[in-house]
């Protein structure tokens, strides 16, 4: 079972943030859908390999050839904040 | 009959023939939009400008002059694409999703962008960030989603077509729910290059349309290898309209006792067994099959959906496009207050339900076992299509559900629970209108096929379209007068 301490760290993990009220919601939310995954654990998959993929598929390769791109300016277009052509964040230390 | 009504096979036959003139159609589109949108609410951006210009110029290809309504998770250059989040609001694509490009290719032109569940996590557009879609059919309904803007688009006539998203029905579902025609194509026959990513092992992008024949048309149009989609698979291409022919004798139908053996809708039940016998009498061969492992996929869709929605929306953090939070003093502070602004509930619960998954000590328990199971799913359809051309169910355990009636997200996620096997195993399924309830909604059917069989799909649904020749329109948008 799900705990309001597990919900508070996966939010960490995710980053999010869930005021108290929502955690009670969330814990329950996600403790009731956990159940219900859980019947998974009744079928049996001793030595059943992973599928990640159901169309079978293997690397896709291609020659490094430098082909048309988005411009800069077009990449920049939807930034929230941008200086001398690049993306601008906030502090990272500090 | 009005423009609007017609399907896209015989709206282009009318442009071809000169009959009326690609200005003229777009035109009726938008007249039936004005009149249908208040109430109906399917589109979050028109395009009546670019459209305008569009229609003007000269226009070649299968879909001259067809104007369609495009789902707002798939790129389209210079035009809003929004997921319904708030996160993305003003986020405008410097480039075009490969179906949009393809679409533009073939001539068609574009009405604007249709509402989704925010980013497409949802089966009733009421995790729309923006507002909720209404059913043409009953206003009080959902529209189904998470394509439900697309779906009650074409149901309204507000679209001649539409495209949709389908991870787990969001395809099939809302076209049930609104009485029109859903196909989700086997995974990788359709790129996904530019369709916002939700849950990449599962996301295949599709045609919601009026009739069988329409979604061959456009299908045919979107379809194809794409370099810039590696999950793209390279083979030869039929042409799906050549499947639109009468024909069901000897093909050989499996009803899975599982899906019929589930509590639901007594309605559906009746309405989706009726058709099957009337394929029956048609020639085909029905019998009863078994699907063991499909009661476990929905199970293994909310672990497998919501763990790739975690590692897919991880983008989301204010730092390249979309919504920023004022609360920036700090990176990390502009990280989490960016998302938790602006993604809504149903987006944390599953970022954080695959947040879990994922984590240190649960991989192999929920992820890994997942991954078993799907193997396991896909081996018995494999199993089933060995000896049946197509297997048939509801689409839906019932028809059109009311506004604020699914608030516990279990009981909405059941509503998906006929359609998700299909994108575990990754094969091709349509929904088609097969009847109408007691309450007057309609009732979807379901056909799905090995992978790649999208032509014996078409095939049978098109037969079945004609034996049942579904004609009601929607009642709450009514035609014009």
């Amino acid at each position: 079972m799900i705990s309001k301490k597990d919900v508070e760290y996966i939010a960490r993990l995710a980053h999010l943030e869930i005021d108290e009220q929502d955690k009670e919601v969330f814990t329950n939310q996600l403790g009731a859908i956990l159940d219900y995954i859980d019947q998974l654990s009744q079928l049996e998959t001793e030595g059943v390999e992973a599928t990640a993929y159901t169309v079978p598929m293997k690397n896709v390769f291609r020659e490094d050839r430098i082909a048309t791109s988005i411009s800069r300016e077009k990449a920049l277009a939807n930034a929230p904040d941008q200086r001398e052509g690049q993306f601008r964040v906030p502090p990272i230390i500090g | 009959m009005h423009l609007y009504e017609l399907p896209i096979h015989q709206l282009r036959d009318k442009i071809d023939r000169q009959e009326v003139s690609p200005a003229e159609v777009l035109a009726a589109f938008y007249r039936r939009i004005n009149e249908v949108e208040e109430r109906v609410k399917a589109y979050i951006t028109l395009t009546e400008e670019q459209a305008g210009v569009r229609a003007s110029e000269p226009l070649s290809g299968p879909l001259a002059g067809v104007p369609l309504a495009i789902k707002d998770n798939i790129s389209t250059a210079g035009i809003k694409t929004t997921c319904s989040s708030r996160l993305l609001a003003n986020y405008v694509p410097p480039y075009d999703a490969t179906v949009v490009n393809r679409l533009n290719q073939a001539g068609a032109i574009i009405l604007g962008k249709t509402n989704l569940d925010e980013f497409a996590m949802g089966s009733s557009t009421e995790n729309s960030g923006l507002y909720p879609t209404r059913n043409p059919w009953n206003l009080e309904c959902v529209p189904g989603g998470s394509s439900g803007g697309s779906a009650a688009a074409v149901a309204a006539g507000a679209a001649a077509g539409a495209l949709g998203s389908d991870t787990g029905g969001s395809i099939r579902q809302p076209a049930a729910f609104c009485g029109v025609v859903g196909l989700k194509p086997t995974y990788g026959n359709v790129s996904r290059y530019g369709l916002v990513a939700f849950a990449s092992s599962l996301d295949q992008i599709g045609p919601i349309t009026k009739d069988v024949a329409d979604a061959a048309l456009l299908l045919n149009a979107i379809c194809g290898h794409d370099p810039l989609d590696s999950t793209s698979v390279d083979r030869p291409q039929p042409d799906y309209t050549q499947f639109i022919k009468e024909g069901v004798q000897g093909m050989r139908i499996g009803l899975p006792r599982e899906y019929f053996s589930m509590d639901f809708d007594q309605e559906v039940k009746t309405s989706v067994l009726a058709a099957v016998q009337r394929l029956e009498q048609a020639g085909a061969r029905v019998e009863e099959v078994s699907l063991p492992s499909a009661d476990f996929a929905l199970a293994a869709y909310y672990i497998i959906a919501p763990a790739e929605a975690s590692s897919n929306l991880a983008r989301y953090d204010g730092v390249r496009y979309g919504y920023r939070s004022k609360q920036n003093a700090k990176l990390s502070e502009m990280f989490t207050s960016t998302r938790s602004q602006g993604f809504g509930d149903e987006v944390k619960r599953r970022i954080m339900l695959g947040t879990y998954a994922l984590s240190s000590g649960y991989y192999d328990a929920y992820y890994l076992k997942a991954q078993q199971a799907r193997t396991l799913i896909k081996e018995d359809f494999d199993q089933l299509f060995k000896e049946y051309d197509l297997l048939i169910s509801p689409t839906t355990p019932t028809t059109a559900f009311k506004f604020g009636e699914m608030s516990d997200p279990i009981d909405m996620y059941q509503a998906d629970i006929f359609t998700v096997p299909v994108n575990i195993a990754g094969i091709p399924a349509i929904s088609l209108p097969c009847g109408l309830d007691s309450k007057g909604l309609p009732i979807g059917l379901q056909m799905m096929g090995g992978h790649f069989a999208e032509g014996k799909i078409l095939q049978a649904a098109y037969t079945l379209e004609q034996l049942l020749a579904f004609k009601e329109q929607p009642a709450e948008v009514g035609g014009a007068e």
